[in-house]
Formats: C-alpha cells, structure tokens, sequence
C-alpha cells in the first residue's frame, strides 16, 4: 500500500478523475489525512523542469519518432517537465551539452571516430544515460550489419551502448513504444525533481528497467528459451507473441515459438514476458499509476 | 482473510439470466453475459475469448464481435489459449478502441504489466476496456487434457461434453450421459510446471473476476475490483442481466475461497523457495522483484 498513498499527492490529483476517486476510496481505507491540498502547492513548487536531449547513434530514427508519438503528450511533456536541450533533428544544438537524462537511440559504430567519441562524451554529460530502442540496449538490426553500404562501405562494426559504456535504463523494443517512453520520462522527471514519496515511486517503476543493463547487451528470442521456458516459468500467456515486431512468434500448443531467422533482436519478447520479471509493488496499482501519469500529460 | 483475494470493490453470488448463456455456460454465466451486455453497450468493440480450435476441446484465441461468436467460446476447456497474442493484433487488423479480453490470472498479470511496460505494445494501454479474469488453481497443456480424458477415463475428446474441476474431482462428462471423475491425484503429475510458480487465484488484477468457488451449483462468484469494473458490473445488474445473492448467504461462501487461493499461493511460495536453491550451491531463476 506504500505505493498507493505515494500515488495521493503526485500531480495533485486534480488532473485526472480517475487518480482522483482512487485517491477517495484510498482516503477512506487509510485514515482521516487530507493530503491532495497541501500536494496541489507541491506541484507547482516541483514545477522546475529537467534537461533531455535525444543523441543519435547508429539507428533509423523510429525511436525519435516514437518519442514524437506520443503527440499532444509530448508537447504537455516539454511544457512543464522537461527541457529539451540537445537533439540534432530538433534542435539547433551542435555539441552535446550537460544534461539530467539522455535518451540514446541507435548502436554505436566503432569504425566511426565520432560516433565513439560522442558516446564517452554522452556518458560525461548526462546523469542518467537511457539507451533506447533495440540498437541501443542490444544492437538489434545493426547486429546483422556487414558494411559495405554507401557512403561509408568500412563501417561494419556496431555494438549497443551499452558495451561501451554504463548504461542506467533500457527501454526495449523496435520501435520502442512512445507509452514506454513517456513513462520513463515522467518517471525520470519525479525521480530527480519529486519529493521523498515521488522519488520512492519512481525508483520502485524504474527498478526492473534499470536491471537490465546489467543483465547484458544480447537479447534474442532465444530468451524466452532458455530464461523462462527451460527455466520451468512459461504459461503460455501469450505475451510475447503479441509484442514482437515482425510476428516471429506463434503459439504451438500453448507455448511460445520462434522463428528464429526472423528474430531481429530487439528484446521485446522476453522483457514483456510476465515471467522474465514481474514487479507485484508495481503492476498491482495499475489503475492509479496509470491514471497519474495520464492525468500528467493531459 | 488477508490478501489472498485481493482487492475488490464489492463480491457476491450471480448467473445470468440469459437462457441461451445458462445452457452450456460453466456456471454462471458470467463471462459471455458480461461481454454480451458490454458488447451491446458499447462499453468494448469486441472481445478476445478461447474459441473453438483445430481439435475438439483445443481453444484458440479469437475476437468475438457479436453475441452469436461469445455463445461459441462458452465453458471452460482446461488447457492453454493464449488470449494476449491477440491483444495487439485486436487493435489492428480488428480495428478495436475498446477490448475485452478474458483470462487467467497469470494473463492478466501479463496485461497490466503490458499497460505499464510496453515493449512491443504500442497503443495498447488505453485500449483494455474490460478484463475479466477468471479463478485458476493451475492449467493444463493440450496433451495432457487428451492423456486425462483418453487415457485415464477412457473417453474419446469429441464425446466430451463438459469438463470440470471441483469438489476435490476432476469431472468429465459425455455427450451420450457418461459421467467419470478422476482424483485430482492423477491429474496433478500432468499440471502446467510454469502455474507452479504462479501466487494469484483469483485475478487480482482483473477489473472484474470470477468463478465457480464459492457459489452453489449453477451458480459464480464475482469480484468487482477496478473502477471501471465496478461501473460495467453495477450497470449489467441493473439492466437485468444477473441474478444475484448476497456471498454471505451462500455456501459455502468466501471462505472456501480464501482457503483455496491460501493453498495455492502458500504451495506456490514454497515451490519458489525450493527454486532458489534446486542445485547444489545453483538455483532456479525467479521472475518476482
């Protein structure tokens, strides 16, 4: 329950009716406190904003696009939670400035000076280095590069960021969703600039996602393999089929199958996997987080 | 009673009052009058259910549209339909703002946490409308539902009328009248190993869940648990769609329910404990942090 009572004062509860009744019957179950005023002046006392900035390696740029579909959401996101300070479609930035969180999308490539380069420099610049999108957390697409493409046929050797330097958070997948995203950011934004409770919140959210990292930089169907169906886990829920991008996964006789030549490589599959990692803290007040960070970016 | 059964915003005793439902319904009714009502409310678009499959008594996920598709998925069937594969694809090629979707517990773990933590579930978040989960001590695979029913009751899958977990038996019934049952005894070594490790009985993240523990014959247990279940549930009662009772004045009751999902989850916490240390100095990952 610490959770829920952590949920009552975030963004005030005034934006969304949903986080508000929950705040109500919370309010009748946990006492006689009257919390959500006393949090309406906190919102605007948390209100100065964090840096972020998208830096580009070696990627398509879906995942900026991503970011960018979260529509209406991202510009409510830009207006009062964060400011965005380097990006080189964006923004009219050169050099990669100091900033709170850095969202990096794409692998990096090592034949290619700057790129190497720019990635120390993002790990020096930024608190908190997000590796978004399958490139950046595990190489995804760019692991199946040969080179020899135009207009630089020598660049043919890519690895996620994460080989290269301390990675803090992946947000997996190809494309990665913009909900992901959006809610790593409002996360990000509560952890840095919230009160005690908001922080806890945060850091309890962020937890499984900045596990990752540590877990390594190879992901592949065969995760679900030997992770969850060898290791005696799988339910046959059927999670993984639905998150894969190029629907390499079918269910045969309730168990997950891959094509594995399909496989691109993204970690979609086995970290939406309720049997990879499950967080009850977390997943058990949906309804009010949910309704919270909606409610943030109306 | 603790937390075993999670929370709800309010219980009781119910079954449709529909006709056609009650006919081959499990027990109440429950899950194709809640998605029928919902369906013709507008309240979801459609609904992914277990529907008939390849061989008899095999589900497969599809998405119902209409009354006529949710009366084919009626019943339970005992063994795996991975309903969230399609919970993506409902949105796309099936063009659904509004889902349904039913499951198991373990499924509905598997949706919220997709609502939190999309990887590859893009738009989907505020597209789950009404998920109905249903109470599940542990499931079956396919073949180990045709070794039960074949091997050990000597029946044939396509005379097979009705099956059913309860009063301590596995019950099968035929079409031509035949009643066995087996002791859980024999059905357990051919249980699901990955619901071993599962500490959920009934749906606790559902918006609604259900079941036949509980309630007299005929007859479900409902839990209203989320807001927006609590709404669609309210409104289906009062639009006539439910009989319902007070669960205290049915036997047995909530409290065979919370006996049973205790057994469960402490029967499942001691299986996670003797994960962690299977090997000699190694253990058995788990999925819980």
């Amino acid at each position: 329950m610490g959770l829920l009572s952590t949920l009552k004062s975030i963004f005030g509860g005034g934006e969304s009716p949903g986080a508000k009744k929950e705040t109500e019957s919370a309010k009748a179950s946990a006492g006689p406190e009257k919390k959500p005023q006393t949090d309406m002046k906190e919102v605007s006392s948390v209100s100065n904003k964090i840096t972020a900035g998208h830096v580009h390696m070696s990627g398509c740029t879906g995942c900026l696009v991503a970011v960018a579909d979260n529509y209406g959401g991202l510009l409510t996101l830009l207006d009062k939670y964060v400011d965005w300070v380097y990006d080189l479609t964006l923004a009219d930035v050169r050099h990669i400035p100091k900033m709170d969180v850095a969202l990096v999308e794409g692998s990096v490539c090592i034949n290619d000076k700057l790129s190497v380069q720019e990635i120390k420099e993002t790990r020096e610049k930024a608190a908190i280095v997000v590796a978004v999108g399958g490139c950046a957390c595990y190489g995804n697409i760019t692991r199946f590069s040969r080179g020899g493409q135009q207009n630089q046929p020598g660049h043919e050797a890519f690895l996620p960021i994460g080989d290269l330097i301390n990675v803090d958070v992946y947000i997996p997948g190809c494309a990665p969703t913009p909900q992901l995203i959006r809610n790593v950011c409002v996360m990000a934004y509560l952890l840095l600039k919230g009160n005690d409770e908001q922080k806890k919140l945060a850091e309890a959210y962020l937890k499984p996602l900045m596990a990752l990292p540590k877990q390594g930089t190879e992901a592949c169907f065969c995760d679900l393999m030997t992770k969850v169906i060898d290791q005696g886990l799988c339910m046959g829920c059927g999670s993984c089929a639905s998150a894969c991008p190029v629907r390499a996964i079918t269910h045969e006789y309730g168990k997950p199958q891959g094509q594995r030549d399909l496989c691109i490589k993204c970690g979609a599959c086995y970290n939406q996997c309720p049997r990879s990692w499950f967080s009850f803290d977390v997943v058990s007040n949906y309804e009010t987080i949910l309704g919270a960070i909606r409610g943030a970016l109306q | 009673m603790g937390t075993e059964l999670g929370n709800y915003k309010a219980v009781c005793s119910a079954r449709s009052t529909d006709k056609d439902i009650l006919k081959r319904a499990q027990d109440g009714g429950i899950v194709t009058q809640l998605f029928t009502f919902a369906l013709e409310e507008g309240f979801i678009d459609g609904a992914i259910v277990s529907g008939p499959g390849e061989e008899p008594w095999r589900p497969r996920p599809f998405v119902a549209m209409c009354k006529e598709d949710l009366l084919k998925a009626r019943g339970t069937k005992y063994n795996l339909s991975p309903n969230v594969s399609f919970i993506k694809e409902a949105t796309r090629s099936f063009g659904l703002d509004k889902i349904g979707i039913v499951g198991t517990p373990c499924q509905m773990q598997a949706i919220r946490k997709g609502q939190l933590y999309p990887m590859g579930l893009r738009d989907v978040d505020d597209k789950i409308a009404l998920a109905i989960g249903i109470f599940c001590m542990e499931n079956f695979s396919y073949q180990s539902i045709v070794q039960l029913v074949e091997d050990h009751a000597g029946q044939k899958m396509e005379s097979v009328k009705k099956m059913e977990i309860g009063k301590g038996k596995f019950w099968i019934y035929t079409d031509r009248g035949a009643v066995v049952q087996l002791p859980l005894k024999v059905t357990h070594k051919y249980e699901q190993p990955g619901c071993h490790v599962c500490l959920d009985y009934v749906a606790n993240l559902a918006d609604i869940s259900t079941g036949s523990v509980g309630s007299p014959d005929g007859w479900s247990t409902v839990f209203a648990r989320s807001t927006s279940g609590q709404t669609l549930w309210d409104k289906a009662v009062a639009a006539g769609c439910f009989e319902m009772k007070p669960i205290e004045q049915v036997k047995p009751g909530l409290e065979l329910v919370s006996k049973l999902a205790n057994e469960k989850i402490n029967k499942n916490r001691k299986t996670l404990e003797e994960r962690a240390s299977f090997g000699v100095g190694k253990g058995l990952r788990s999925p819980y942090i």
